[in-house]
Formats: C-alpha cells, sequence, structure tokens
C-alpha cells in the first residue's frame, strides 16, 4: 500500500470518528513511512456490523425482559457486552447461579447484598436495576 | 510527580508500541517495526471451535506479552514485572515508581478505559499503555495508538488493570531497570526472524502458523452450506477486524512486518531483507484486497456460492505466498 492510497473513510458511529490510527504504507521512495488513517470502508461495515448485531440482540433481551421471561440481569449483562463465564467472575457466583438469576421469579427474591453487587458490576444503582422493564 | 521528559509517539500496535515508547525515554532509539520484529510479533492462528464471543478465533498476532519479552530479552534490557493481588497495592507500586520519574507500562481492559471511543471498547483484557505520571488525582496516559496523551482516574485505572475474564491482567506492570552500553541488534534481528519463521511453518497442527490460512480458507468455502446468511457474515466479518481493526498497521500485521524488515535490510546492509520486505507488502495487498471483497459479500447478504468460492481462494493465495516466503526467509545465510 502507498502513503497516497491509504484510506480514509470516516467511522460515523459509536463516536468511532475520535481515532485516527496509524497505518504503515511505502512513500515515494519506496520507503515505509507511519500515515494516519480516519478508517476504511471495509473494516468500518465489519465493525458497524457487529456493533448491529449486539443492539439487535439487545432490543430482544430488552423485550423479554418487559415480558416477564427474563430478569434485569440478562439485560444489562448484554448491554455490558458480557457473557455469563465473565459475568460470573465478577460477581463471584457460580455460571449456574447466574443463569438461575435470569429466572424472573428467582430475580425477584434476590437480597439487596446480591443486587448491589450486579449493580455496581453494571455500575448502576440497585434501583435501576430493580426497575428496568417495569 | 510527573516524568515530564517522556516523549508520547502514536503507534500502529499497543504492545509493540508500548515497548518502543519505553525504551526510547531510555534513550534506545528504536522504531515500532523495529520493536514488533525483533520480537516475532506476526503470526497467524484460526481455532474454529474457540469461539470469541460467538465467532470462530482468528488472530494474525502472537499472544499478548511475548513482543515485549522477546524484545527486551533480545536486546539486553533489564526490566521490572510484577503483578498485583489487589488494586490498592498496585496503584501505591504504580506511584512509588512515577515517583523515581520512570515511566510504567502495563495491560488492561480496553472496555474500562473511558477515553476510547465506544466502537473499541470491548473486553479486551490485552491492552498496553503506558502511565508517565500524576497530575492532582489523575494519571498521566500515553496509550501508543492515540495520537496525543491522555488522563485517567485511579478507579477508572484501576477497574481497567484489575478486570476479569481471560487472560486476567492482574495489575500486571513492567518498567526499565537498566540498559545496556551497547545493543547488538544483527542477533537480535536474526533470532528474531528465525523465530518468526518457525512460528509460520513449524506447528504440525493445522490451526496455527501458515497451515491456519489454509484451514481458514477452507472453512469459507464451506460456509454458505454450513451457517446462516447472517451467521456467515459475522464470522467474516470478524477476520476483517482482526486483520484491520485498531493496532495492525494494515493486512494483519504484514506491512508493520514488510517495514521491520525494509529498516532490518537497511541496519544489516542486506539486500535480500529489502527484497522480502517489497514481497510481503505486495502480499499485504493481496490481504487488503481479501478484506475488500469480504466486507462487500457482508453489504450485500449474497449467499451464492461463487462469491465464497472466490473469497476462498484470494485467502488460499496468501497462504501460498507467506508459505513460500518465509520457507525461503528460514534459509538465509546469516
Amino acid at each position: 500500500m502507498k502513503a497516497n492510497e491509504v484510506p480514509q473513510d470516516k467511522r460515523d458511529f459509536k463516536e468511532g470518528d475520535k481515532i485516527h490510527k496509524l497505518m504503515y504504507a511505502l512513500d515515494n521512495d519506496g520507503k515505509y513511512t507511519g500515515i494516519t488513517s480516519a478508517g476504511w470502508e471495509a473494516e468500518n461495515i465489519a465493525t458497524k456490523q457487529a456493533w448491529d448485531a449486539v443492539d439487535e440482540e439487545l432490543a430482544e433481551t430488552a423485550e423479554k425482559v418487559k415480558n416477564g421471561e427474563l430478569s434485569p440481569i440478562a439485560y444489562y449483562m448484554q448491554k455490558h457486552l458480557m457473557e455469563v463465564s465473565l459475568l460470573a467472575k465478577y460477581v463471584g457466583k457460580w455460571q449456574w447461579q447466574v443463569k438461575r438469576h435470569f429466572k424472573p421469579a428467582v430475580f425477584s427474591k434476590l437480597g439487596t447484598d446480591t443486587l448491589n453487587k450486579y449493580a455496581a458490576v453494571f455500575n448502576i444503582t440497585t434501583e435501576d436495576l430493580k426497575n428496568f422493564g417495569k | 510527580m510527573s516524568t515530564t521528559s517522556y516523549k508520547h509517539y502514536q503507534h500502529a500496535h499497543c504492545e509493540s508500541g508500548v515497548t518502543a515508547n519505553l525504551l526510547r525515554h531510555e534513550g534506545i532509539n528504536i522504531s515500532e517495526p523495529m520493536a514488533f520484529g525483533i520480537g516475532a510479533g506476526i503470526f497467524f492462528a484460526h481455532i474454529p471451535f474457540v469461539k470469541i464471543s460467538g465467532t470462530p478465533g482468528t488472530t494474525f498476532r502472537t499472544w499478548p506479552g511475548a513482543i515485549f519479552k522477546r524484545t527486551t530479552q533480545r536486546l539486553g534490557i533489564d526490566m521490572h514485572t510484577e503483578r498485583f493481588r489487589s488494586p490498592i497495592r498496585a496503584n501505591q507500586a504504580l506511584d512509588e515508581v512515577l515517583a523515581t520519574g520512570k515511566p510504567v507500562g502495563m495491560l488492561s481492559s480496553v472496555y474500562y478505559l473511558p477515553y476510547l471511543p465506544e466502537a473499541f471498547r470491548f473486553h479486551f483484557n490485552a491492552h498496553n499503555l503506558v502511565v508517565y505520571g500524576k497530575e492532582g488525582n489523575e494519571y498521566l496516559v500515553s496509550d501508543p495508538i492515540l495520537e496525543e496523551t491522555t488522563r485517567i482516574s485511579p478507579e477508572d485505572l484501576a477497574k481497567a488493570r484489575f478486570a476479569k475474564g481471560s487472560p486476567e491482567p492482574r495489575g500486571f506492570m513492567y518498567y526499565v531497570k537498566s540498559v545496556p552500553a551497547h545493543i547488538d541488534y544483527t542477533k537480535a534481528i536474526q533470532s528474531g526472524i528465525k523465530q518468526t519463521c518457525f512460528f509460520m511453518l513449524s506447528p504440525p497442527l493445522p490451526w496455527f502458523g501458515n497451515k491456519a490460512i489454509f484451514l481458514l480458507s477452507k472453512q469459507i468455502k464451506k460456509y454458505p452450506q454450513k451457517l446462516t446468511p447472517r451467521k456467515a457474515s459475522l464470522y467474516l466479518g470478524n477476520v476483517v477486524r482482526m486483520q484491520e481493526e485498531i493496532g495492525t498497521g494494515g493486512a494483519g500485521f504484514r506491512f508493520l512486518y514488510a517495514a521491520f524488515l525494509q529498516e532490518a535490510g537497511e541496519l544489516l546492509k542486506r539486500d535480500d531483507l529489502q527484497g522480502f520486505s517489497s514481497e510481503l507488502t505486495k502480499i499485504g495487498d493481496d490481504w487488503r484486497n481479501f478484506a475488500y471483497h469480504a466486507a462487500r459479500l457482508m453489504k450485500d447478504r449474497k449467499t451464492d456460492l461463487v462469491s465464497y468460492d472466490e473469497l476462498s481462494d484470494l485467502l488460499r493465495i496468501c497462504g501460498e505466498k507467506e508459505r513460500d516466503l518465509f520457507g525461503r526467509m528460514q534459509k538465509i545465510k546469516w
């Protein structure tokens, strides 16, 4: 890739245009040099697609929480791009426990300590956690 | 309490960038490509059964930590490395080193770095950055992928340094203890290149090194039959992201490595390395071409077999060219 071919296609989602990353390309004398790039269409499509998939799944889960099929924990876990294994590590529980807490009936009986732990990981108040989807 | 003499340089990749920035602070004039090449950073692996956020794991680089470790060892630089049990102790230790005027490198999770745009924040726990001072209640941060330096609060930094998942950084930090009076670049470059060729060509398993490029090529051919259009598109997208998103310098580190070969060729006065550099640049262009066509396929959500077949062929050709290139590089007479 030559220096004048380094793409400058703006990444216009989720503040992606804040970063200009460094690329390595050849200058006129055939020597490698660092050039900053605003982004590249091919890469932007891939990144956007991955985020769209996240957003779609999150909307589906939000719907399920509202319909009483899942607890707010499932929603906030996805919002923070976590999987059960990771969330379990953060709250210091087993994975089967976290999965159990996805059930609205179990969630409604959780003690304040447990709720506080989840809220702290999600960086929200315990009230926000309890009231989501109501 | 800040190391005012510290100078921030933007780099393509976090680990080779932090290595170069820390060494430059000690007066060693080393570029990012040099640090990357000596540390044998270029690699390829595709492991279909290890799913990362639901897509098969693909990487264009060696495992985290290896570049930094190999480069400093090969240059004979004495480093201090440390992990911690508690965030409080980790911040204390950081403050103590900063007070002596040394910039400190550390591992962090990009998800907990508020200064990065949301588009790049996911749970990746092996991001390297440098803290070079403290002003008021904020740490001064030199993140090699950014154009300028930035700041972070101790609370946010502690979160990033003690992120959970795999791998866990556990507050890992490192700084230069002492540098030798004389550095033998010739030997360091040689062993870096030898190791790269070995890792590319020798693993007997299909998931690592050059063989994995052919594996991915075969897998892509099967995507239309095996996967839903959405899944196929996400799988392809992940390969493109690993290849081009923040931190590779373009074409999945191929340009960065070509820049290393060029610089090494000049330093050691070897035309053969220069030749390998221009060949790898062309192969890098082929990788970019693959990514370009993959992105078009994603955008159109096409599932006809022809386009996936063509894409698979583009990748196979990259693999064949690299096999040939690294094969000849392995036979270099030093």
